[in-house]
């Protein structure tokens, strides 16, 4: 049996009111009115489809160091880097077992996930593990369409042929030149082309021809799907097209339009993983991946879904998570939609260098400490000679993972002088559980209940972005739990 | 066991720009209007220097890498000169250097300047900076304020100290400093200011508001040092020698290992430790007359206070309360207007503490001379609360 093992989620806590888009640009397209209901879910500055991804599959499996699946696949229209491997990137800070790693970044297509998909199972069918982390942290033009519709999260699948919660029935694949949008080369933005047209040719004709052929195939009555997933920004097609085929309307998954906004790539895989929170034992699970053709992938759920939950807060719990934003401005800047004047402090050298970067990746990728095999101080950064005055060995320092390690703010500052995209910057000196200790910066900071002795936990984010070379840095920041 | 520092070197003379925005200024033309003052005072030639020690923070802003800047400043006469770098403490480390190679017989008059040149770069406050590339790589997004600001929340986190009164307290350091640096006509500030102005400030790194924070200025500063018997033989007949020399360097402890808690510096307390012994004071807060300590932050300030054993541990905000260092209390803390009037030239500045000890030892401070101080204490303080550089210098009258 090969199938679904585990999935998460991770949804940005900053939640942009849509309202507020609307009334900044609605005297110039006030058609924008009519989609300014909810909320959708935007990146905060320092956070991208890498660091995204990290959250996701965090949320998916945990955050163990060591875990060696045979595969990590990353699928996204929005990956920060073209020429390095993002996935390796996001293996490297999941601390995972890179030493027999096949690493994939899977993009170009809103059904780049699907596709990633059915490669992960293709792999479990080969007898091991692998992941697949979609995400996608999406740019939408001033006053657009996208703009109201389009918001930034990650979902992350496990497949297997063990512990297997949603078994592969089987899958579908269709090639279609079918431009609903496109975003060429050197662009920042999508063009699309009229939502009636990308309806009436498109979802309804190649989404299901591509079902029925999978369900003939497989000798299912789409009347015996209980979960329906077909991620889109047109909020009544998934209903139609649940119709036309003959499937329950109960089983179409919400579309999370309103809560979340259309993540994109990783939107099949949110909403999968949202539904499968409340899967139950049998019911069949149909999901759909649109864009130039279809991937349509039937799971049937098995026993092993019983009490069977995301391992952190899961789509539901991120989907409650969220901050209200009502500052458009903001959410303009963090997504580098306006020129904005950032000061002097800003024009700093943003230079990679990467030989020195190297180096450290085992602290800045994976934030590993040293742990001193004489004493067993942990200590940050991993040094030469143990930092405990009584023992002060030389040499004797191994990996320590302090990813998952648990702090408490010793000191701290809420900093207006030093630039920072979202000031004030936090920093100050987290002590950790386990021992150790480090000065660091903290993000998604509440300013009223802050405070030395609170709770943190470690997050992958941005730490610099280089607009210029178009380099990006990231470390991990402490957030309080 | 060493015999220590104490009365082998004595100020010859000494020297100091006025401090603050000087526009109009190069680097050199700082370092001379300090240097003529110290020369005269001195009452030497400049052939008869035979080493020098410059001390600027910065350089990349100021006068690039290397000792030329002084050697051709001053048209020294190809005497070894020596930059030196050690964050805030450099002032206070090229006079170190210049005393050690007195003390060693290796010269017998020796020169320290130190300068700075902050305000070319377009903004307030000190310059943005690297730390080195794997540093930055991973060291918080942080100025200074901000960083001194955790000492802020390490003291209240142990002692309970209520956000009020901590901030009262810093409010006093600032207001008192002010009033000091109104009667100097040297420092960059002189204009009094009240609890109100500092208390409503705009905030730059909670809790450190505007008027927590020091200046930033353009400065120079220099000493002349020699033995006591060359000293005599030229004349000089109240001699201000040398008692005590510090340095302190973390080691990664604070910031690494268990123990510390933001509330104090731990190399302040082992340099003063150190001081306080190599120039056999045993009692500081009664033998101590007046003290310069690093204020870069009212914040800065306060806490030294208590690292210097100049307060009981938890005692300072009370003590600064009470007025125990003002201009008119037990231990006068900057006499001068400190690094809060006179701005941080970060070279300069261990220079420009010591010039005003000097000066008050030797009875020249004029309208803010304080009455009969024989013992005066000096303090930098580089980096980071918790990975830094402490310097606790003590001069005072030769012999006692």
């Amino acid at each position: 049996m090969v199938g679904i093992t585990a999935f998460g989620a991770y949804l940005p806590r900053m939640r942009l009111q849509k309202q507020v888009i609307a009334d900044a640009n609605a005297w110039f397209d006030p058609g924008l009115k009519g989609l300014a209901k909810g909320e959708k879910a935007i990146c905060n500055w320092d956070e991208d489809t890498i660091t995204m991804a990290v959250e996701a599959y965090q949320d998916c499996l945990g955050n163990a160091p060591g875990q060696a699946p045979a595969a990590l696949l990353l699928a996204s229209t929005t990956l920060p880097f073209a020429d390095r491997q993002n996935s390796v990137v996001v293996a490297e800070a999941l601390n995972l077992d890179t030493s027999d790693l096949r690493t994939m970044d899977i993009t170009c297509s809103q059904r780049a996930a699907t596709s990633g998909l059915l490669s992960a199972l293709d792999i479990a069918a080969a007898g091991k593990e692998a992941v697949l982390v979609a995400s996608e942290h999406r740019k939408a033009k001033c006053a657009s369409r996208e703009e109201m519709l389009y918001g930034d999260g990650a979902a992350a699948i496990a497949v297997g042929s063990e512990n297997v919660i949603a078994e592969l029935v089987a899958s579908q694949s269709q090639a279609v030149d079918f431009i609903d949008h496109y975003r060429g080369e050197g662009q920042d933005f999508d063009y699309g082309w009229e939502e009636r047209w990308v309806r009436d040719e498109g979802y309804m004709k190649i989404v299901p021809d591509a079902v029925n052929a999978l369900l003939s195939k497989a000798s299912v009555s789409a009347g015996d799907i209980a979960h329906f997933v077909l991620p889109t920004d047109q909020g009544r097609v998934p209903p139609m097209v649940a119709k036309k085929l003959g499937i329950k309307a109960e089983a179409v998954a919400d579309n999370l339009l309103q809560s979340v906004g259309i993540t994109g790539a990783a939107h099949v895989m949110l909403l999968l993983a949202h539904r499968l929170e409340q899967a139950v034992a049998g019911d069949l699970v149909l999901v759909a991946g649109f864009g130039q053709g279809c991937d349509v992938l039937l799971f049937k759920v098995t026993d092993a879904i019983a009490g069977k939950q995301a391992a952190g807060k899961g789509v539901s719990g991120h989907l409650s998570n969220g901050r209200p934003e009502t500052n458009y401005n903001k959410y303009q800047s963090f997504n580098n939609l306006l020129e904005k004047e950032l000061g002097k402090r800003s024009e700093v050298n943003k230079q990679g260098y990467l030989s020195a970067m190297y180096r450290a990746r085992g602290l800045t990728n994976s934030f590993l400490g040293g742990k001193c095999t004489a004493c067993d101080t942990v200590q940050m950064p991993k040094h030469k000679y143990c930092v405990n005055p009584e023992c002060g060995a030389f040499d004797t320092q191994v990996d320590h993972p302090m990813a998952g390690a648990m702090g408490t703010i010793a000191t701290w500052t809420a900093d207006t002088l030093t630039f920072d995209y979202n000031p004030p910057a936090y920093f100050g000196m987290v002590t950790f559980e386990e021992g150790g200790r480090i000065m660091m910066d903290m993000s998604e900071v509440d300013a009223e209940t802050f405070d030395t002795g609170s709770q943190v936990a470690l997050h992958f984010r941005l730490k610099q972005i280089d607009d210029q070379a178009g380099f990006r840095k990231y470390f991990w920041k402490a957030i309080q739990v | 066991m060493a015999s220590g520092i104490k009365d082998k070197v004595v100020i010859l003379g000494a020297g100091c720009s006025k401090f603050g925005e000087r526009w109009d200024c190069e680097p050199a033309d700082l370092m001379a209007e300090a240097f003529e003052e110290c020369i005269a005072d001195a009452g030497i030639e400049k052939s008869q220097i035979e080493a020098a020690w410059q001390s600027t923070g910065i350089d990349a802003y100021s006068v690039g890498p290397g000792a030329m800047p002084l050697s051709m400043g001053l048209r020294l006469p190809n005497i070894p000169v020596t930059k030196i770098e050690n964050y805030c403490a450099s002032g206070t480390e090229a006079f170190r250097a210049a005393t050690y190679a007195v003390a060693s017989g290796a010269c017998d008059i020796a020169l320290a300047v130190g300068f700075e040149k902050l305000k070319d770069t377009g903004y307030g406050g000190l310059p943005q900076r690297s730390r080195g590339v794997a540093n930055d790589l991973y060291y918080p997004n942080l100025s200074a304020p901000g960083m001194f600001a955790q000492l802020a929340a390490g003291y209240r986190g142990k002692y309970g100290t209520s956000k009020e009164d901590l901030k009262r307290a810093m409010a006093h350091v600032s207001v008192k400093s002010h009033a000091n640096g109104l009667k100097n006509p040297k420092a960059h500030l002189q204009r009094a200011i009240s609890m109100e102005q500092v208390l409503n400030a705009p905030m730059i790194a909670a809790p450190i508001g505007l008027f927590d924070c020091c200046g930033v200025s353009d400065g120079a500063a220099c000493a002349i040092v020699t033995t006591p018997e060359i000293a005599k033989s030229l004349g000089k007949d109240r001699l201000i020698a040398v008692k005590a020399l510090q340095l302190c360097a973390s080691n990664g402890q604070e910031g690494g290992y268990e123990g510390w808690d933001g509330s104090y510096v731990h190399t302040t307390r082992v340099a003063a430790k150190r001081a306080y012994e190599e120039a056999g004071i045993t009692k500081p807060r009664e033998q101590v007359s007046m003290t310069e300590v690093h204020d870069c932050f009212s914040v800065t300030e306060m806490v030294t206070m208590e690292d210097l054993f100049l307060s009981e541990d938890g005692g300072a905000v009370k003590d600064v309360l009470d007025g125990v260092f003002d201009a008119d209390g037990k231990i006068p803390c900057q006499i001068d207007g400190g690094l809060k009037c006179f701005g941080h030239p970060i070279g300069a500045t261990g220079l420009r503490m010591l010039y005003e000890m000097y000066l008050q030892l030797s009875g020249k401070a004029g309208e803010r001379q304080l009455p009969n101080p024989t013992i005066g204490l000096t303090h930098n303080l580089g980096g980071f609360p918790h990975q830094n550089i402490s310097s606790v210098a003590i001069i005072g009258e030769y012999g006692i």
